[in-house]
């Protein structure tokens, strides 16, 4: 059988890959929104965190290790060939921010998605991503039956900073995710480098 | 159309994955690298090679990433945690099959060309 030389000459050029969070409640539409924007239905990636921790029903003794799996919903949305952007639904619960911290690192921003229901649902992401110091707009997912509050209303509510955009958004719909990730996108421009994203270290 | 369920789930180890990752790894569990979930892989050849040995799911890797994939991409197509991954990575890199630019190191923000980039990019979708 003959040998195909499959070696490439030199080193290619990588994309750049651009991070951005998508955060808030459970339930408030981060997956929907990952998926109504991105180019495939959203990929599913696990983390496998070990404890120490000595099991229970371990009769052999040998393993004292418990393992806990935390799930996160990703997309992807080819901008060029030298431009890739990746949507990152961070996890909901709230006892493993260090898979947020390691989330936000080279993160470039967050949408925080809120739903005026259960407005308290995402104060956390709120309170993560200001102490995180990460770039965060917030989109209102307007739900069917839900009272409409004024964008002033959940400002005054979520105690944000004059500067943080807050905005209407229906994450079902193509266009309006889009509208979103072009307004965070805006933002972190406008912000510049005034700010550096840091793990918050929980 | 039916989205995919709104949360992630919490699994729990009943339904943890299904080759165990320590198998896949030949025992080693922990990565020499931290690479970010959107650290890009690229294949440095066409195909695994014959003439040495490597491991299938490296393979996978060498066939998967003939376009650049993201960490996380990779791990969400061979259905294995993030962490195994990053340590079949390892393996691959030290013999020289996959390029890795991971964008951890980039401490600071894109330039402008990037955010125009990106802006336009995503109202042309």
């Amino acid at each position: 059988m003959d040998y195909v030389n499959s070696e490439r000459t030199g080193q290619a050029t990588l994309p750049t890959a651009i991070k951005i969070l998508i955060a808030g409640g459970f339930g408030v539409g981060k997956t929907t929104l990952v998926g109504s924007v991105s180019e495939t239905k959203p990929l599913r990636t696990e983390e496998v965190l070990s404890e120490q921790g000595v099991g229970v029903d371990d009769i052999s003794g040998v393993e004292a290790k418990s393992t806990t799996t935390v799930a996160m919903d990703f997309g992807r949305i080819t901008i060029s060939e030298e431009l890739v952007l990746y949507l990152f639904g961070t996890p909901g619960q709230d006892r493993f921010w260090f898979v947020w911290d390691e989330l936000t690192i080279g993160a470039l921003g967050a949408v925080v998605l809120a739903d005026t229901r259960r407005l308290a649902d995402c104060f956390p992401s709120v309170d993560y991503f200001e102490r995180a110091r990460l770039p965060f707009i917030v989109a209102v997912n307007c739900f069917e039956n839900a009272r409409r509050y004024s964008l002033d209303e959940v400002r005054l509510a979520l105690d944000l900073d004059p500067e943080v955009p807050v905005m209407l958004c229906d994450a079902r719909q193509r266009q309006s995710s889009k509208d979103v990730l072009v307004a965070l996108v805006e933002h972190v421009k406008r912000q510049g480098l005034t700010r550096r994203p840091e793990p918050v270290g929980h | 159309m039916t989205m995919p369920d709104e949360e992630p789930v919490w699994l729990d180890d009943a339904a943890g994955p299904v080759v165990r990752p320590y198998a896949v790894t030949g025992g080693r569990a922990k990565p020499a690298n931290s690479f970010n979930v959107v650290a890009l892989v690229l294949s440095t050849r066409s195909a695994p090679p014959s003439e040495v040995g490597i491991a299938p799911e490296q393979a996978k890797i060498i066939h998967l990433c003939q376009r650049p994939l993201a960490l996380a991409e990779v791990a969400a197509h061979l259905s294995l945690p993030l962490g195994t991954v990053r340590v079949l990575l390892d393996g691959l890199i030290a013999q020289g099959f996959v390029q890795v630019n991971d964008p951890r190191q980039a401490a600071t923000l894109p330039d402008d060309s990037v955010f125009e980039a990106l802006i336009n990019g995503l109202r042309q979708l």
